[in-house]
């Protein structure tokens, strides 16, 4: 609803926004948390799965373990793998006495935190302090944010996205017509027209994560998040994955992971918070995620009067082209 | 296998060994690892010190961060022929309330055309005539797409009717005295002014609109420009609906287009230079490749076809040879544009050099409650 307060940015309740009344149910999103992400995929699997969303290809991209390559409308989970030569922050399978942090990450190699020597392990690469290898996977599930002040679903002319009663942002397969304008408008790149492969449903039409819309309505849990192993997909209602993401970031700030970051927590930022959110062990451009995303009809009131402006000169300038002296 | 994706904007990538700038970044300290910007000073040797654009920036292995428009070329091709339309309804108005009939007559057949070749490129653009009916079913002002299919809607029948009433007139007269051709020319030669006035009023949006379509998307190039887009846009417009009058129109009724052809071209080059410098680094794709060899020609076209239409009072192949120079310099400016657009959303320094910049002047965004 234009008009309404903050309806083009700034805070705001995405559902009342829309004109939904009191009675809609709380707005659902994901906190992902990628430093207990394993990289296993079994998200992206679950989500082709459930949404039946076809597979088009299956190559690595030469740059490191990741083959799904980034979202589109046939990838609706991707899981970027990060190889980074840096230290990682601690690991530890919490096999040790308890006044070593445990910070949830799984692996099956003991390392070394607060300067004890962790060299119990021979043979598995990780020996005495110093020889630790300076290499680090960051591995990172991401998917549609599901935006406060959705970009794609301002620009679509025919009312084929809409927001449903849990605020998140789906596409109406019959309604879309192809005109492929929400592709540009994302600032995260997310949602795509799919291009194929032949014979699939819905080719030429836009298509993203729908947060399982149909799950949701169930009173289920979303595919992705139902399969995930290591819960580094948390499912449920925004306000809370809001606190539970600061505590977790807290925790981690605590255990001396001073890298970990919150993306998308804020509704005071330039979509208005994400439904999707996320915490991160580097910048967010590392995962490939704009760094200060701004909801692109945040300055539509600017542009329409830029080109008000401009149309007016038009007018005024061929009127005077005529009425100008006689050659 | 190369590190994360740190890039020097001006270089391949680069995998980053050095430990120790990854390790400073923390939260909010958006600049702490990017000691040199861009546009940032560097010393060359001694004494020689350089303004280089050195931006340095992190990717995912350098993949784009935003998607570009899937698009092809039909929409740039709407871009100018929506711009010939709209300049023309305006050319054709002018001229028919003036008394230069043969102008008329140009500019009428012309934003016909132009408007039967804009439907054309936007439904091959959806794919098939019914999808352009998804988007009449509403009005969305948040939706520049579909605001400009109501201008677009608006604009047809007027523009329509008037090109009819040219189009008939083409008739020899005694073939259409009688029979459904004398009561449409009947009828028409009552419509054919209020109908091109009506075309016309929709004429200035119709030509600024296309710019608020490009600009209302997340792609770098396009973004940016759009303050000053609009202004490129109407510019071009005028340009080329002047140029095609003084291709139609003999020498004694092209003063108006004339001077149109000037005032166009003027406000395009100057806006369209205002905008470069305007938009930091998402300007660079404009100078470079394919879209900056077309932005070249376009500057060059629309300069010389404007001095040609200036000089043109006595001659009319002078006349008509600039026409075709604006008009080209027009359709240059909006493929050139178009390609920028696309090409600064697939590298993503053009998504996240801005975005620090912005970063590490204001710090984060906070849009109040
Ligand atoms: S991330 Fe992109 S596709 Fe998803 S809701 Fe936001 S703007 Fe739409
Ligand atoms: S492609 Fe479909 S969903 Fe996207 S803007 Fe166009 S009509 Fe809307
Ligand atoms: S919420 Fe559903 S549609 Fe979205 S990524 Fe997860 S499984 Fe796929």
């Amino acid at each position: 609803m234009i008009g309404g307060r903050n309806s083009l940015s700034g805070p705001v309740d995405p559902t009342a926004n829309a004109g939904y009344g009191d009675e809609h149910p709380k707005r659902k999103g994901f906190f992902t948390d990628t430093s207990i992400c394993i990289g296993c995929k079994a998200c992206e699997v679950a989500c082709k799965e459930w949404n039946d969303v076809p597979a088009d290809h299956f190559d690595m991209t030469a740059t490191s373990y990741d083959n799904s390559h980034s979202l589109n409308a046939n990838q609706w989970r991707h899981v970027a793998f990060i190889e980074q030569p840096k230290r990682l922050g601690s690991q530890d399978p919490g096999l040790r006495p308890p006044e070593v942090t445990d910070l949830g990450m799984p692996s099956v190699r003991p390392t070394d935190t607060a300067g004890a020597v962790a060299d119990g392990a021979g043979g598995t690469g990780v020996g005495a302090e110093g020889e630790k290898p300076d290499f680090r996977w960051l591995m990172s599930s991401d998917v549609c944010k599901h935006c406060t002040h959705a970009a794609c679903l301002d620009v679509c002319p025919t009312g084929s996205l809409f927001r449903t009663e849990f605020g998140t942002v789906v596409v109406q397969d019959d309604i879309c017509n192809g005109c492929g304008y929400c592709v540009p408008a994302c600032p995260y790149g997310v949602i795509d027209r799919r291009k194929g492969p032949d014979g699939a449903k819905n080719v030429g039409i836009a298509q993203k994560c729908t947060l399982c819309y149909d799950r949701l309505g169930a009173g289920q849990t979303p595919a992705c998040a139902q399969s995930c192993p290591t819960q580094s997909i948390q499912f449920g209602d925004v306000d809370e994955l809001r606190e539970r993401a600061n505590a977790r970031v807290a925790q981690l700030h605590e255990a001396g992971v001073m890298d970990a970051r919150l993306y998308g927590n804020d509704p005071h930022d330039g979509v208005g918070g994400t439904g999707s959110i996320f915490l991160l062990l580097d910048e967010p451009e590392v995962y490939g995620f704009p760094p200060d995303p701004l909801v692109t009809t945040a300055d539509l009131p600017h542009m329409f009067r830029r080109a008000s402006a401009a149309a007016a000169t038009l007018l005024v300038g061929a009127a005077l082209a005529f009425v100008g002296r006689r050659p | 296998m190369t590190g994360p994706g740190q890039h020097r904007a001006d270089g391949p990538e680069q995998a980053h060994p050095d430990d120790e700038r990854q390790t400073t970044a923390v939260i909010g300290s958006a600049g702490g690892r990017r000691p040199r910007r861009a546009g940032g000073r560097r010393k060359h040797g001694p004494g020689i010190e350089q303004v280089v654009p050195d931006a340095e920036f992190t990717s995912y292995y350098g993949r784009p961060i935003v998607k570009a428009a899937p698009w092809e070329h039909d929409i740039p091709a709407y871009l100018f022929s929506g711009g010939l339309a709209a300049g023309s309804a305006l050319v054709a108005a002018g001229a028919d309330l003036t008394g230069r009939p043969q102008l008329r007559r140009t500019s009428r057949l012309g934003a016909l055309v132009a408007l039967a070749f804009s439907g054309a490129a936007l439904v091959h653009d959806l794919g098939k005539p019914s999808r352009f009916v998804n988007m009449l079913r509403v009005a969305k002002l948040t939706s520049p797409m579909s605001v400009g299919t109501w201008i677009l809607t608006g604009y047809a029948p007027g523009a329509g009717l008037a090109g009819l009433a040219e189009l008939l007139d083409l008739v020899p007269a005694d073939r259409r005295r009688d029979g459904v051709l004398g009561s449409a020319s009947r009828v028409l030669s009552w419509v054919d002014r209020p109908a091109g006035l009506w075309g016309a009023l929709f004429g200035p949006p119709l030509a600024a609109y296309t710019a608020v379509l490009l600009s209302d998307t997340a792609t770098p190039s396009w973004h940016e420009s759009y303050r000053e887009l609009p202004f490129v846009f109407v510019g071009s417009a005028a340009a080329a609906s002047a140029g095609l009058g003084l291709i139609g129109a003999p020498v004694h009724e092209t003063g108006p287009v004339r001077r149109l052809a000037v005032g166009g071209a003027v406000l395009e080059l100057v806006a369209e230079h205002r905008m470069e410098r305007s938009m930091g680094i998402t300007a660079e794709p404009l100078h470079e490749g394919r879209a900056g060899r077309l932005m070249r020609a376009a500057k060059v076209l629309t300069a010389a076809g404007a001095v040609g239409a200036a000089l043109s009072g006595r001659s009319r192949a002078l006349g008509v040879l600039s026409g075709a120079a604006l008009m080209a310099g027009s359709a240059c400016t909006r493929f050139g544009v178009f390609e920028a657009g696309i090409e600064s959303a697939n590298d993503p320094k053009y998504t996240v050099v801005p975005q620090r910049e912005r970063l590490a002047r204001e710090g984060p965004r906070h849009f109040p409650e």
